[in-house]
């Protein structure tokens, strides 16, 4: 055996090593894991104070919280736009601060997002859009033709693939996002008020798309305000306060502490 | 390979697309560069043609070496009646072998460029008629400047001329240099003056143009914030987010670089063409670089310069305001 090849069969074997226990730690502490963790912010604001959490694979799960709750904290420190003060957060079986800055986004391409103001590029189409978070990954010209259409269909714009974005309704647009934050298969959707400028017809159209998606094995993680959302879908509320976990109830609901 | 030769092509794409997004700052540096490197190239032309006929004039800037001979002592010395036995106290009279072997040891010298040899017959013959007319030779019987070789010594580096002269006197053989002070110092300060003047002017045009690049590129950013977002959210790379702007840069560097080259090229034909045809003395005598020879070097030195501009004004930019 050359010593070519056996570095590479002790590379290969360490990598599948590190998959196993990425594996194993998935498993066992979730897809996505707090270990008391905390964020201060530079003037000594406590957003989020020794926080513990873990969300399994394919589970849907509500953050839900008044303003200054520490979702939006939450949101960062998940996305690792910040890094903790304390303790670890885990993504995948990755530990998000000790990420060096070119692994960011690599980690970041595990989670999909979406957000409130859709953030969609509007002078441009809706293939455009969503081709977009492929162009970006670096995926071939003819592969993204086929991953478009794809998509579209799944979010139920198979048709509309050539309208600006601004001949779109907030419904419509919001689909674009979620198909956006989708094409890239990612494991987790983390969606951020989604139904936040949706009236509820369509806020209700987007609650479906996602428990279709949480179907299909996606961890979709929903930060909301919108109470009757919450309590109708009856799936996992983890409830926030003054950047502390004050409840954390499968199939509960939006519960107000005092 | 095929993913990142399509990275490429989305880069240039993006760079393209925010040039014309920001058509307005973009034509503002692009005129900027264009100015700047207008200067700078006309300043290139002019500076290079002075110092080409600098050149010319340093070229004629010369010293000449005087030796001791057994005549020139004798004339000062009307007491020496064996001149042949006579040797300077402090100086040496040379054989012919010695004033040749000096020849070379001055012509390789660095601040030399030629050594012309007079010989005591040539300079009569020279200085003859242009003191005394055709005539000249009336009543003289002998040479009167017999013994006085000479070399003639023409300067690489008019700059270098007191450092010459002062080494041709530590020469025991030598009995006078002769030199013009003022001409060399003349050259020396223009040229030096030229460099200053020039440089600080160049340095002040790059100055501003970095800086309105780097302003195009900073509202590039502005405009493309919610793109950058999306693509920082999506898990772009660095070079991604920021290649484009980086292209845009550098685009725009190499367009206001090439529009003053073209202009350049042509007025400075036109220059040459109507100095040429309005003054043929002065020209001639001037010697007049051709464009050929000032644009072979001119061309790719400004495209470099536009686009180095443009990538520092960018990577300033994007270093201060777009944090990946």
């Amino acid at each position: 055996m050359s010593a070519k090849t056996r570095i590479e069969r002790t590379y290969m074997s360490k990598k599948e090593e590190r998959e196993k226990q990425r594996q194993e730690f998935i498993e066992e502490k979730g897809i996505i894991y707090l270990e008391n963790v905390s964020k201060t912010y530079s003037a000594g604001v406590a957003a989020v104070s020794n926080m513990n959490l873990s969300i399994k694979p394919g589970e849907f799960v509500f953050i839900v919280g008044e303003n200054g709750a520490g979702k939006s904290t939450l949101f960062k420190l998940l996305m690792r736009e910040l890094k903790a003060t304390e303790g670890g957060v885990y993504v995948m079986g990755q530990d998000a601060g000790k990420l060096r800055h070119r692994q960011i986004p690599k980690y970041r391409r595990q989670i999909g997002v979406v957000f409130q103001d859709f953030r969609l590029l509007t002078d441009r189409n809706v293939y455009e859009n969503v081709a977009f978070a492929q162009r970006i990954l670096e995926v071939p010209t003819e592969e993204i033709r086929r991953n478009v259409p794809t998509i579209l269909a799944t979010v139920g714009l198979a048709g509309k693939y050539k309208a600006k974005i601004r001949e779109l309704s907030g419904g419509e647009q919001q689909r674009v996002a979620l198909a956006r934050a989708l094409i890239n298969q990612p494991a987790i959707l983390l969606a951020d008020e989604p139904t936040g400028n949706l009236d509820p017809q369509n806020a209700w159209g987007i609650m479906e798309l996602l428990e279709e998606i949480n179907a299909q094995g996606t961890t979709v993680v929903m930060i909301t305000h919108n109470r009757e959302i919450v309590n109708s879908m009856h799936k996992r509320v983890i409830a926030l306060k003054k950047g502390v976990i004050v409840s954390d109830q499968e199939e509960g609901e939006y519960v107000e502490e005092d | 390979m095929l993913r990142k030769i399509n990275s490429l092509f989305y880069v240039f794409r993006q760079g393209i697309a925010n040039i014309m997004h920001n058509k307005l700052f973009s034509l503002a540096s692009v005129a900027t560069i264009t100015a700047c490197l207008f200067l700078f190239g006309a300043f290139y032309a002019i500076i290079t043609n002075f110092q080409h006929m600098v050149m010319n004039a340093e070229k004629s800037v010369s010293v000449t070496v005087f030796f001791h001979s057994e005549y020139d002592l004798c004339y000062l010395n009307a007491n020496v009646e064996h001149r042949e036995d006579y040797v300077h106290p402090e100086g040496q009279i040379p054989s012919e072998v010695r004033i040749e072997e000096l020849g070379r040891e001055i012509a390789a010298r660095e601040e030399v460029s030629e050594v012309k040899f007079t010989s005591d017959e040539e300079a009569w013959a020279k200085f003859g008629p242009e003191y005394f007319g055709e005539d000249y030779a009336i009543g003289y019987e002998d040479n009167p400047l017999r013994g006085e070789n000479s070399y003639e010594v023409f300067l690489a580096d008019v700059s270098q001329q007191d450092a010459l002269v002062n080494w041709l006197y530590s020469i025991p053989e030598v009995r006078k240099v002769n030199f013009d002070e003022s001409t060399a110092n003349t050259l020396t300060g223009t040229n030096l003056i030229i460099a200053y003047v020039s440089a600080g002017i160049i340095i002040v045009l790059f100055a501003v143009s970095i800086f309105l690049i780097s302003n195009t590129v900073a509202v590039g950013i502005a405009v493309r914030s919610q793109e950058i977002s999306i693509m920082k959210y999506i898990g772009a790379t660095d070079f991604l987010v920021r290649s484009p702007f980086v292209v845009e840069g550098m685009i725009i560097g190499f367009i206001g670089a090439g529009i003053p080259l073209i202009i350049l090229f042509y007025m400075y034909q036109y220059a040459i063409e109507y100095v040429t045809l309005r003054f043929p003395t002065l020209s001639s005598r001037l010697g007049i670089l051709t464009a050929q020879e000032i644009f072979h070097f001119l061309t790719p030195v400004c495209l470099a310069i536009g686009v180095g501009i443009g990538f520092l004004g960018s990577v300033l930019s994007i270093r201060k305001r777009l944090r990946v």
